[in-house]
């Protein structure tokens, strides 16, 4: 009992983690308080402000300290002790802010560029989850239909389109979309990244989810509708459009499995350069930052990206691993009872 | 040995060389359409159209697709993979070397991966303290793949000191690949365990008085060695995408990062080269995971 209420909750701390993920990537114009690509002056590797509310022993509106470049060679920073800089709530369209005379909110610091980290990773996710999204969608289609038409044909088009699915299903998936990216032009605009590199995640994903629509699809062709459906004539095709329906909590699952892959992937190429031109921010182009050794120390701050990966795929975890608690199945403890 | 395992290795071999040929000759041709070639920045740098017609010559990218493609493969069966032109060095040694680099690490981190997570697996598929400690743990590993893993590991060295950044150094990218693999392995080992003890003829030996631990460690972990054999070839890709991230951030001379290199430098034979020793690599290691499933199942051989 204890361990099926964990369980319960397990789901529901990894779907609210995804849906706060989501919605953070939707609005990201909203909740981002900066141009994403504006570079501030003297801000450069400034660290997160701390949001405040005591002052003086006493409660007051939520505010952040001004931030003083002590050394520019060290990038060190402090606090200034001048009038704290009150937020700004909802003004210019925009969730917090601060007054525009008083600088930048830089609420996970900034990078070596100056530009605000929080507004690049919100932009960055927003822009990586609309791309996993679309890679998802696209190897779901496939893998539908390449699936879907090897189940339901049977015979010498499940061999051949069977033995496809099982040649790139064996392809590292890394390796696969690298060579894929190497035919296109190394330069691209952020917009034909987009949607080239979501076709790329399409034909590296699809063939997990072929293989299992096609289990499903092959077994639901024993049942009686199919084979009155195709008793009455119905081709490949038709029958497909009858017996797909059989693996819509598959395809569920697969979402699931997918985003994460995808969103890693994305990270992956970008990091390497092959991925979103430079200023465009996205988790992987982030991550390049987040690689420098050198600036691990001085500059945690940087890994925001790294974290934000984690936090994803972590979520995922919590919502797919849903496994019977492998202990009650024991015969120990059935010997016991 | 019997005749349909022989068969079946048979047939398995006939695939991998297949595989392999395909995959070498889709990147020499995927790399020979894309747009620009080796001589786009010698053309950028000094726009000498005579130097960049010789070496395109040289190169044999003048020449018709097919052509190009029959001379490879023909290089091919004399092991000659022609010329690097980002290293300047023959692409055979390169590729060797490179991948050698990479099939170390790789296997390091899979013995070291299946060393912890196979018995834990058994461990926490039996014991439900051990399984209420390891699973957050767990967890926490699968949602860490090598490219964050990395990370995570470099900035624990950095902290502690407890590992060692230096170039070369084994600590980070074979701890990278192996730990999100161990807790894969771990969670898949406790699935299979928990499944074969549920099975009517474990049920029946426990009955019998067989001892827990000879239940445990020798009839269920045998049961459970199918499913978990089962998903080698996902293992393989795995290794070798999350080896891709890994040595890019470590400085890893390896196979991924000879093909980044590859792949940005335009360069032809590399490319195709690395394909083709990374294809074997993989339909090696699936061959392997084949033919031990066929010698624990029966079932497997006349299956493929």
């Amino acid at each position: 009992m204890i361990a099926s209420a964990w369980v319960r909750w397990r789901m529901r701390l990894g779907a609210a983690l995804l849906a706060t993920f989501a919605g953070v990537a939707i609005l990201a114009p909203v909740i981002a308080p900066n141009d994403p690509n504006s570079q501030f002056q003297d801000k450069a590797y400034a660290p997160p402000m701390r949001v405040r509310i005591a002052e003086g022993g006493s409660i007051r509106a939520p505010f952040v300290r001004q931030q003083v470049l002590e050394d520019r060679l060290a990038r060190r920073f402090r606090d200034s002790d001048t009038t704290p800089l009150t937020l700004i709530w909802f003004s210019d369209g925009r969730l917090v802010t601060l007054e525009p005379s008083d600088g930048p909110l830089l609420l996970l610091g900034a990078d070596s560029l100056g530009r605000d980290l929080f507004s690049r990773l919100v932009h960055g996710a927003r822009l990586s989850f609309a791309l996993a999204a679309l890679g998802v969608a696209g190897a779901l289609v496939l893998g539908a239909l390449i699936g879907g038409l090897a189940g339901s044909a049977g015979g010498g088009i499940e061999t051949g389109l069977m033995f496809i699915t099982d040649f790139f299903l064996v392809l590292p998936g890394a390796y696969l979309v690298l060579v894929l990216r190497g035919a296109l032009p190394l330069i691209l605009s952020t917009t034909q990244v987009f949607f080239l590199m979501a076709a790329l995640f399409a034909v590296a994903a699809w063939p997990h989810a072929a293989r299992g629509v096609r289990a499903i699809v092959a077994t639901e062709r024993q049942r009686e509708y199919a084979m009155a459906a195709r008793a009455a004539g119905a081709g490949p095709l038709r029958l497909m459009r009858h017996l797909l329906p059989a693996a819509r909590s598959f395809l569920g699952v697969e979402i699931m499995l997918l985003i994460p892959a995808l969103l890693i992937a994305e990270a992956t190429v970008s990091y390497l350069g092959l991925g979103f031109p430079v200023p465009t921010p996205s988790l992987g182009t982030m991550l390049q930052d987040a690689a420098k050794v050198s600036l691990m120390r001085e500059a945690p701050w940087l890994l925001a990206p790294a974290a934000t990966l984690f936090v994803v795929v972590l979520a995922v975890q919590l919502v797919v691993w849903t496994s019977a608690p492998a202990t009650d199945l024991l015969v120990g403890r059935r010997r016991t009872q | 040995m019997n005749a349909d395992l022989a068969a079946f290795i048979g047939r398995r071999l006939a695939a991998a060389l297949l595989f392999v040929v395909v995959v070498s000759c889709a990147a020499f041709v995927l790399v020979r359409i894309a747009p620009g070639d080796a001589t786009t920045d010698l053309y950028m740098q000094r726009g000498g159209t005579a130097a960049v017609e010789e070496t395109r010559a040289r190169l044999g990218l003048d020449r018709p697709m097919v052509s190009h493609l029959a001379s490879w493969a023909t290089g091919l069966l004399t092991f000659d993979l022609g010329q690097s032109s980002v290293y300047g060095r023959p692409v055979a040694g390169l590729v060797k070397e490179r991948a050698g680099a990479t099939a170390a690490l790789a296997s390091l981190a899979l013995l070291l991966a299946a060393a912890i997570g196979l018995p834990l697996g058994v461990l926490t598929a039996s014991r439900p303290a051990i399984a209420a400690a390891v699973a957050p743990i767990s967890i926490a590993l699968v949602a860490c793949p090598p490219i964050i893993a990395v990370l995570a590991l470099l900035l624990l060295a950095i902290e502690t000191g407890w590992l060692s950044i230096a170039q070369g150094s084994y600590a980070v990218p074979t701890l990278a690949l192996a730990l999100p693999l161990a807790a894969m392995l771990e969670r898949l080992q406790s699935r299979a365990m928990a499944e074969a003890l549920a099975s009517p003829d474990l049920v029946a030996a426990a009955a019998r008085g067989v001892p827990r631990g000879r239940l445990l460690w020798v009839h269920a972990a045998r049961q459970s060695l199918r499913p978990v054999l089962g998903i080698a070839g996902a293992v393989v890709g795995t290794l070798f995408s999350g080896s891709l991230a890994v040595e890019m951030v470590t400085s890893w001379p390896g196979l991924g990062r000879l093909l980044f290199d590859a792949v940005a430098g335009r360069d032809l034979f590399l490319a195709a080269g690395c394909a083709l020793v990374g294809a074997v690599l993989v339909a090696v290691s699936n061959l392997l995971a084949d033919v031990a499933r066929a010698l624990i199942d029966p079932r497997v051989r006349e299956a493929a």
